[in-house]
């Protein structure tokens, strides 16, 4: 087969994964800046570029593959986790890559996010959420606040919205993550521990539509506000965050509170990160600290060691063939009763 | 037990009709009897009859299977219009199958079924075994329960377990009715509960006392011998068209070299090749149980991308999901082949009952101008050759294929005479690798096939998707003229595939007043009521179509040696429409939506109809 052959000169260079094609997301959309850092990564993988593919649905989002000078696909809306899985299940040794967005991803696409989820499919998923139907110009998306005026709900959204990592979460995820597409340095790291990852990763990342829905993020996401309204999850660590590194988050039940440090609150009343916690129940509660009431979690929240799908498939055909011995077509013909006509 | 001297009849076809409730076993006992009828030398025909309901009320109308068996001296296309036989292990089933049964046909009744209850509820206010409702039939009363229980009463079962075992009993009766011999199934009770010896032990007792019954009690005057038929030489074996669909396959993957990927989401009549291919992964084959069919189709969609033989599998309401993404392999240009076992629509339709009613939808139900190659077999065995036609035209012309199939086919069966492997096919497949020749749209100029570029090749990344795409590049372009180019490319694409396929055979004279022109499972009845009309010295002929999209070069031909052309189906008139518009013709329909198969006889009479049999000579 063809992947076995030998690339002698695996890229180093972010320009190795730069395709010919024009880039045509708005100006100043956040795709630029998940694009940038999605082709920063890839020379650190050291995996030849030919063995690298991404899939997508439909959306601004999914343009990513025509930029990456890589295989790529660009399906039908909200579809990618499907031919992810056929080509992933049928070809293990690639590196798969599922980009899709709130709409592509979480709307028309979401029953295929929750079964690729659960099977752990050994992909990263990056959704683009935006909170807006984009490519459309305008429309409110599933991660929509509740109550937003858009085109098609002028006197505001009667549709409680989705969060995208506490649907993750239920369907069993393996590796859940969170990032900004301003926050290049956080969004480069938390990608590279997404594909370093064994089974599905997902990664959401808070993407501006600067002409749809400008700003959605703003006010957490802002340099200024930045570490007073997120936090950054670093594993093994306790939660703490605060320009000054002064407030932390401490659980009292399974509700998280905001503490200050100090007046005989000391780190070790903070909860302390563990991605590796098989019980989802803090990532779950971490998933569902929202702005303005907490800061923002951001970077992995959970990451958990589980079969994979496709590891699994291969196995039982490798299980079959040495149990069985490699199939006869022959002799299959010939199973059951036969008989002979002179 | 002493024998009796019994009158010995021979016939040369006879039909059985097994029915009971869904939990009595007439699904095994017919398929017992037809594998032990192959083993004997007989041609055998079948069809099951299930209700959708998996397991209804116990001896309620809806909760009646029935199976149906032809085994006959002399080859044969259908499993008989209408039951010789039935054998009927409860009031329901009576009621629900007699209006088939002629009069003057035999009826076997389970008599201890014919109690108040059961007679409540199959809605019978007296019982027509009292009364005279049966008159006209040869009633053959059996208490088939309690003689069954009176045979297994040392058995140490309970008796629940006694009870499973009577649909032995009745296959005992029948089996000295009909000259067969008891060893084949003994040797698959055997096989079958070789772990529960004490079942083995009492199903082998009951068929035993069936026989015995049916040989001693004087109930029977006379019994039946149906000689061997006349068959071609080989070795054979009994198979229904799922079954050899999913063989197909499986055989596609080995004389293409290339792995099968089966992408299904369970449905009706199509679940048993999934069921069937997630047996052979000893042969490589990966299936994929997809959340939907959506997931079902995309998975062989990525899987096709990838260089693997990408097929899913469906029924017309999952057809009807997975168009999107058939047009989405339409553009990108990928072999995935559509594996579709039609039921009776719309909507959920019928679904355990047979229909030819999805042929517009797979021609022509998706957005855009986007056309797919589609094959259809005509019988159970067939279905092996096609679904490897399939892949061999998917992938020599890059062109997404349907193996259009329906209920009748993927569940009756008949015997294979098994094809030897050297005699298949042989499907090149060739991967594009040379990158500095390599463009994705580029196209072959006989087939105007694209390259083939799987992941994993080094330098030939590209970027494929459902957005139009450039001539020779492939890449993304809204340009008007560049779309009316590709739209066209498509189409010639599938239109030249009749260069690639054989010519529609004629049987029969190839001219007269009247062509039968078929598709699918219509062919066993079309034949046999054509070779009925030729034997009565008409001028008829038949032809089946196995190639549908395109059509073979040869049938606007042929059709035009015809005065008139009958094209009977299970729809309101579809390949009707297609062959209508494409060559003029006033072709004709028969047309039947009922659920199952047409009957020979009504399509003889559609052809008598047609041509008189007074035929004056010019």
């Amino acid at each position: 087969m063809t992947t076995e052959a030998k690339n002698e000169q695996v890229p180093l260079a972010r320009k190795d994964f730069v395709s010919d094609q024009e880039v045509r997301w708005c100006p100043g959309c956040g795709d630029y800046s998940i694009l940038a850092q999605t082709q920063k990564l890839m020379p650190d993988l050291g995996i030849p570029r030919e063995n690298i593919v991404f899939i997508s649905g439909i959306g601004c989002s999914s343009r990513l593959p025509y930029y990456m000078n890589t295989y790529g696909f660009h399906s039908i809306h909200g579809r990618a986790p499907t031919i992810a899985t056929g080509l992933k299940a049928s070809r293990p040794e690639l590196q798969v890559w599922v980009v899709t967005g709130d709409g592509d991803g979480l709307s028309i696409g979401g029953n295929h996010l929750l079964h690729i989820l659960r099977r752990n499919l050994d992909v990263v998923i990056i959704l683009f959420n935006n909170r807006i139907y984009g490519l459309t110009k305008g429309q409110y998306s599933p991660t929509s606040e509740f109550g937003k005026r858009t085109k098609t709900s002028p006197l505001g959204t009667i549709d409680y919205p989705v969060n995208p990592l506490s649907v993750a979460l239920g369907a069993e995820a393996s590796f859940i993550a969170r990032s900004i597409d301003i926050d290049v340095h956080h969004l480069l790291a938390t990608l590279d521990r997404a594909v370093h990852h064994k089974g599905t990763s997902f990664v959401e990342v808070y993407q501006n539509c600067n002409v749809f829905n400008d700003g959605a993020f703003m006010e957490f996401v802002d340099k200024a506000v930045r570490p007073d309204r997120t936090i950054t999850l670093e594993q093994g660590k306790p939660l703490i965050f605060g320009k000054d590194r002064n407030r932390g988050i401490r659980l009292n039940g399974t509700t998280p509170e905001i503490v200050e440090l100090g007046n005989g609150i000391t780190e070790a009343d903070l909860l302390v990160h563990d991605e590796t916690r098989p019980d989802p129940a803090i990532a779950y509660i971490l998933a569902r600290m929202q702005h303005p009431e907490y800061p923002v979690p951001m970077g992995v929240l959970r990451a958990v060691e589980r079969p994979t799908y496709d590891d699994l498939m291969t196995r039982q055909i490798e299980d079959a063939i040495s149990r069985d011995g490699e199939g006869d077509l022959e002799a299959l013909l010939q199973e059951g009763d036969t008989w002979t006509v002179e | 037990m002493a024998s009796r001297e019994v009158e010995v009849q021979e016939l040369d076809r006879v039909t059985i009709r097994f029915a009971g409730d869904s939990g009595d076993g007439s699904q095994l006992a017919g398929l017992q009897f037809t594998n032990t009828s192959a083993l004997v030398g007989n041609d055998i025909s079948t069809v099951p009859d299930f209700p959708a309901e998996i397991r209804a009320p116990a001896g309620s109308l809806p909760g009646v299977s029935a199976f149906q068996l032809s085994f006959s001296s002399y080859d044969i296309h259908t499993p008989g219009d209408a039951p010789d036989v039935l054998v009927a292990l409860n009031p329901a089933a009576l009621k629900t199958n007699l209006k088939d049964l002629p009069k003057g046909g035999t009826l076997i009744v389970n008599t201890d079924e014919f109690n108040e209850v059961n007679l409540k509820k199959a809605a019978y206010e007296s019982n027509p075994l009292e009364d005279d409702s049966l008159a006209g039939y040869r009633v053959i009363e059996v208490p088939i329960t309690s003689m069954n229980a009176r045979a297994l009463k040392d058995s140490g079962l309970n008796t629940k377990q006694v009870d499973r075992s009577k649909n032995l009993f009745a296959l005992g009766v029948m089996f000295w009715l009909y000259e067969r011999p008891l060893e084949p199934t003994l040797r698959w009770i055997e096989d079958k509960f070789s772990k529960n010896p004490a079942v083995a032990n009492a199903n082998a007792a009951t068929l035993k006392a069936g026989y015995h019954f049916g040989e001693t009690a004087e109930i029977f005057p006379v019994h039946y011998r149906v000689p061997k038929a006349n068959l071609a030489p080989g070795r054979y074996r009994s198979i229904t068209g799922n079954e050899a669909t999913a063989l197909g396959f499986v055989a596609a993957s080995r004389l293409s070299g290339r792995p099968l990927f089966y992408g299904s989401y369970p449905i009706t009549p199509a679940s048993d090749i999934l069921q069937e291919l997630a047996r052979f992964k000893n042969f490589g084959v990966k299936t994929f149980q997809a959340e939907d069919e959506i997931a079902a189709i995309g998975s062989a969609i990525g899987a096709a991308f990838g260089g693997s033989l990408g097929l899913t599998g469906t029924s017309g309401p999952g057809l009807a999901l997975k168009s999107e993404a058939l047009g989405l392999a339409v553009m990108v240009e990928l072999p995935i082949v559509v594996a579709m076992i039609q039921r009776s629509g719309p909507s959920t339709g019928m679904p355990t009952k047979t229909e030819q009613a999805d042929l517009l939808q797979v021609m022509y139900g998706r957005n855009g101008e986007c056309p797919v190659a589609v094959v259809a077999p005509a019988t159970p065995s067939e279905c092996f050759a096609m679904a490897i036609e399939a892949f061999r035209i998917a992938l020599r012309h890059m062109v997404p294929t349907v193996f259009l199939s329906d209920g009748y086919l993927g569940t009756s069966s008949e015997p294979w005479l098994l094809p030897s492997i050297a005699d298949l096919p042989k499907i090149e497949v060739t991967f594009a690798t040379n990158p500095a020749t390599f463009r994705p749209y580029a196209r072959d100029e006989e087939t105007l096939a694209r390259p083939w570029a799987v992941p994993g090749t080094p330098g030939l990344e590209h970027r494929i998707g459902g957005l139009e795409k450039s001539d020779v590049t492939g890449n993304v372009n809204y340009d008007g003229d560049n779309h009316d180019r590709m739209v066209r490319f498509r189409a010639e694409k599938v239109a030249r595939i009749a260069n690639d396929i054989p010519d529609v055979q004629v049987i029969g004279e190839s001219e007269g007043k009247l062509l039968v022109l078929g598709w699918g499972s219509t062919y066993g009845p079309i034949l046999t009521a054509v070779q009925r009309a030729q034997a009565q010295g008409l001028s008829v002929s038949c032809a089946q179509l196995r190639h549908l999209s395109p059509f073979p070069r040869n049938l606007g031909d042929v059709l035009s040696r015809f005065d008139r052309i009958l094209i009977p189906e299970m729809n309101l008139g579809q390949l009707l429409l297609l062959v209508r518009a494409r060559y003029l013709i006033d072709a004709v329909g028969l047309h039947q939506v009922t659920g199952r198969p047409f009957k020979i006889s009504e399509i003889e009479e559609k052809i008598m109809e047609l041509v008189p049999s007074r035929v004056t000579v010019s």
